[in-house]
Order: C-alpha cells, then sequence, then structure tokens
C-alpha cells in the first residue's frame, strides 16, 4: 500500500489548501453568521457537515439544546431558533412522515 | 480581525479567524474574549496540518459513511503523525486509515487522535506536570513525578484501545456524533507502573467505591464539564489496569496523552485518560455529564463480565467492556483482486477473554471458513489473521469476516441499536471486483 499512499500525498502537495476547519464554507443564508460564531466557540464548524444529511429538524434542535443545557453554550432563545432553522434549512433530511 | 471583505468571520482554530471567501487565517481575538480560559490558546490542527486532500474518493473512507462525512473527512499531515483522517481539527478528532490494521502492533505516528473539548495542551504546558493523587478514601495524599512512576515497579500490556465510537458513523440508520468509520482504534505496547501501585503509594482507605480520574485537556468555557471519568475498585486495581508512560517503546506522542495516560486493558477507550493528571479515591461515586449522561449505553442490552454497579441505573449503564470485533485490512473496499487467489488479512479482538476462531466469509455470508490465526500478542491485544482464497471466479464478490471469543461471544448479523451508536460490531463486508 505504500505505493499508493505516496501517489495520494504528492496529489495532496498539489491540491493543498489554506488551513481552514472545515472543508467546505457553510452556505449563505438566514443565520450563517450566529451558528459560525456560537458553534465555533468551541468546536470547528465540521461538525456541522459530518453530521449531514441524516439528522431531521427536530434532532438538529435537541443538539442545539444538549449544546446549551449539557455543554453550557452561552446562547439565547433567540439565538438557538436562528442556529436550528438554518441547521434545518441546509444539513437535514426531511421530516419523517 | 484583519482583511476580512466577505462573509462574517470565522472563529477557527483557537484564536485564528479565518476568512473563508478569501483562504487567509490570521491570529486574532477570541470573540467571547474575557469568558475564555487562559489555556484557549489551543491551536486547532488546522493551523498545523501541512498536506491535505479531500478522502471523498479514497477507496478506504466506507462508502457506508453519512454523505456529509464523506465530504468533510480529508487527509491530514500533522507534526510526528504519518497522514490521518481528519474528522475534526478543534477538538481534534482523527482516524487511523485501514491499511495501519495489517499488523497487530499500531505504530504510535499512524495512532487515532480522538478529544472531546478543545483546551488541548501544548508540550510546554507539560513541563511542569505532575500526577495528584488524593480523595476522601486516600490515606495520605501525594504528589508524583514521572521519575516516582518510573521507580514504581513496572509493567507492559499489549492491548487495544478503541473509542467507544468506532464504526458509530457506518450504523443504519445514523446517529449523531463524531462519524467514525473504522480506524477510532490501535493496538500498542503499554509500559508503566500498575494502577494498584501507584494506589498504594498513598493508601485507600476502608470504604472506597470509585476512583476518578481526570486530565490536563480542559473546556473551552468555565461553564462546560470538564472530561472526569471513574472506575469501579475491581477494575482499578486489576492486574492489568496500568498508567503509562511509553507506547510502542517510546514516550506517548503528545496528541496520545503524553506524558502519562490510563491503560483500561478490555475496556472502550472513553476511560484511558489522556495527559493524566489528577486521580481521587472516592467513597462515592461520581456525578458527571461524562458518566452519567454521556457514555451510556440500555442497561443488560450488552453482557459485560464486570459490571460497574455503582454507575448502573435502571435505564441505562456505562459501556464497558469492548463488544468482540474484527475487521478486514487486506483487501480494501473497492480494490479488484486477482481471480487466481490472494490473501485476506486483518484483525481480531474482544474484551480480553481472547480471539478463539476467525472466519471468514466469500460469499457475502452464505458460507463460512477459518482463517489462520497468528500467534497472540497477549488477550488484549488485537490477533492477526490471514486466509489465502484459491481461485475464485471473475465478478464482484463481497467479503465478510466474524470473529468468536474465548468466552464465546460471536459477531451479531444485526446492530443491537443504542441511541448513542456504541458497539458496532456487526461482521465487516467488504465489496471487491475478482478479474
Amino acid at each position: 500500500m505504500r505505493p499508493l499512499m505516496v501517489r495520494i500525498l504528492l496529489l495532496a502537495c498539489c491540491v493543498a489548501s489554506p488551513a481552514l476547519a472545515q472543508r467546505a464554507p457553510l452556505p449563505p443564508g438566514p443565520g450563517k453568521d450566529v451558528v459560525e460564531a456560537a458553534c465555533a466557540t468551541c468546536h470547528s464548524l465540521s461538525y456541522i457537515p459530518m453530521n449531514s444529511h441524516f439528522m431531521t429538524p427536530d434532532v438538529w434542535k435537541s443538539e442545539v439544546t444538549k449544546m446549551r443545557a449539557a455543554f453550557g453554550a452561552p446562547i439565547d432563545d433567540d439565538a438557538a431558533n436562528t442556529i436550528t432553522a438554518y441547521l434545518a434549512a441546509h444539513y437535514a433530511t426531511a421530516p419523517k412522515p | 480581525m484583519v482583511g476580512h471583505t466577505g462573509g462574517p468571520p470565522v472563529l477557527t482554530a483557537g484564536g485564528v479567524i479565518a476568512d473563508i471567501e478569501h483562504g487567509e487565517a490570521v491570529r486574532a481575538k477570541h470573540l467571547y474574549g474575557p469568558e475564555m480560559r487562559r489555556r484557549d490558546i489551543m491551536v486547532g490542527l488546522g493551523a498545523l496540518a501541512s498536506h491535505e486532500a479531500s478522502a471523498a474518493t479514497f477507496p478506504w473512507l466506507s462508502p457506508d459513511l453519512p454523505d456529509g462525512t464523506r465530504a468533510e473527512a480529508h487527509l491530514v499531515q500533522i507534526p510526528n503523525k504519518q497522514p490521518l483522517i481528519q474528522l475534526s481539527d478543534r477538538p481534534p478528532n482523527l482516524e487511523t486509515p485501514i491499511q495501519a490494521f495489517r499488523t497487530g502492533i499500531t505504530p504510535n505516528d499512524q495512532f487515532f487522535v480522538r478529544y472531546h473539548l478543545a483546551g488541548i495542551p501544548g508540550a510546554r504546558d507539560l513541563d511542569n506536570w505532575k500526577l495528584e493523587i488524593g480523595g476522601d478514601a486516600a490515606e495520605h495524599p501525594a504528589r508524583l513525578g514521572l521519575q516516582d512512576l518510573n521507580d514504581l515497579p513496572q509493567n507492559e500490556v499489549i492491548a487495544v484501545c478503541q473509542c467507544s465510537g468506532n464504526r458509530r458513523g457506518l450504523v443504519q440508520p445514523h446517529v449523531a456524533g463524531v462519524q467514525w468509520g473504522n480506524g477510532a482504534m490501535g493496538c500498542a505496547s503499554w509500559h508503566g507502573p500498575k494502577l494498584r501501585d501507584v494506589l498504594d503509594r498513598v493508601g485507600i482507605k476502608p470504604g472506597a467505591v470509585e476512583v476518578w480520574f481526570g486530565g490536563v485537556d480542559e473546556p473551552v468555557l468555565p461553564v462546560t464539564p470538564e472530561f472526569r471519568k471513574s472506575l469501579p475498585m475491581s477494575k482499578a486495581l486489576a492486574d492489568e489496569t496500568i498508567v503509562a508512560t511509553t507506547m510502542n517503546g517510546s514516550p506517548l506522542p503528545l496528541l496520545n496523552g503524553y506524558p502519562v495516560r490510563l491503560v483500561v486493558p478490555g475496556w472502550t477507550s472513553t476511560y484511558w485518560m489522556k495527559h493524566l493528571s489528577q486521580i481521587a479515591i472516592s467513597t462515592i461515586p461520581i456525578d458527571n455529564f461524562w458518566m452519567q449522561k454521556a457514555y451510556r449505553v440500555p442497561a443488560g442490552m450488552f453482557a459485560v463480565e464486570q459490571p460497574f454497579t455503582s454507575q448502573n441505573n435502571e435505564q441505562t449503564w456505562p459501556i464497558t467492556e469492548i463488544t468482540v470485533n474484527s475487521l478486514i485490512a487486506s483487501p480494501i473496499g473497492g480494490e479488484q483482486v486477482d481471480r487466481s487467489g490472494f490473501t485476506i488479512g486483518g484483525v481480531a479482538w474482544d474484551n480480553g477473554s481472547g480471539i478463539e476462531r476467525v472466519e471468514i466469509s466469500l460469499d457475502g455470508g452464505k458460507s463460512w471458513q477459518d482463517s489462520l490465526l497468528d500467534r497472540e500478542l497477549g488477550r488484549y491485544a488485537f490477533r492477526t489473521f490471514r486466509l489465502d482464497t484459491g481461485p475464485l471466479p471473475r465478478g464482484a464478490a463481497e467479503l465478510r469476516v466474524r470473529a468468536t471469543g474465548n468466552n464465546k461471544q460471536t459477531q451479531p448479523d444485526v446492530w443491537k441499536a443504542n441511541p448513542a451508536g456504541y458497539h458496532n460490531n456487526v461482521p465487516q463486508r467488504v465489496l471487491v471486483t475478482v478479474v
């Protein structure tokens, strides 16, 4: 497997990108700035795309609640609603019927 | 903040504001300023990584992972490590590529990295490291340095360190969490004093029920629960539980717990406290998020040999013992293999009962044959296996692997679904093309 790894590293050198916290910027939309400021306080934004697209809007809501209740994220109700709406719009799967 | 013309700034790797649109990363103050802890100067790996490449097209990134994970995961090259699959950089969560599991010992520079909280120490933060040992069931608290640990009788154990959530990303339906594939695990030779001998340095009072552990890593916000875990006395005093000062004969890599980490063979690595700096012998069970809310499985769903009764409740138990599992590391899914025959190889492991048997199917589970097991490195270690297939017909083939422990536990056909996605040990499927 060594030759494959070498080939990949060569490829990696060709496409090396600036060190960003996640592969792709979050898509534009209402609430993007709030999501970035609130979530990236404690963890890289990569947690968001990594957990997509399989959570319903309700599950995203419970994740935001967990960040506040269990981890003490300093997010008020308005910000939490904004964050939940953004995640639901861009990173959720359809709600179960 | 500097040179920002696009969208809003993004707080990324501790103190780095990345201007996403222009790909610039500059150092700036945190958005939350005084609320931050001093050590929130921690550097996310994004600032250290030198080489990146999208892993979405790599054969070892399982097609069973969520689509978002496949787009996000990528290889990174960080100091003192070979390329690892990065799932997040802050805190760092880095997975070992599957090729590393063709041998029974995982090299330090390929060992996976898992942190919960982004306040991870730099090497200089550990210059004055000491291990504080106390608690209400300690006779006389003490503060030990590395030399004190080296002066105690030394032991060695070869053991698998596996994240509780290893293979979470492969369960269906997917559940929230770090979407690990197969590589949130490794097997190393760990060396250091027994935890029992370390505890004897301070003396254990009657009535001790648990030993609590803490490390140097910290949450970003002071309100976030610090990562603290505990063990029942039976496991804390067990022969195999050690305070490791070396890993595969070298100092522990910084990201694997330097200078010392707890090694709890047979149990998932949530208990293997990195940068171990605090031990408390306690007459009461620890009551915190990381023990009583996280890392729980439905009561009775997974059989264990040593219950952790002080942390059990009616609904859930703490996750403890590793379930029997196995992995084919050669060939890799998506590869072409020769119709004249090829060798299948990989590793199997369990909670320390030891591996009795590894079966392989060449036809998607219709028929099974025994593989050859290599010499056992230790009952907590990876057991390597291999099978020469002999000639095969051309076309698609589905390989599967299934291990059985000396305790007669075997891998189930259907995953025992639990909310956090733990203990995914259904037989791995590897799709190859015979040419």
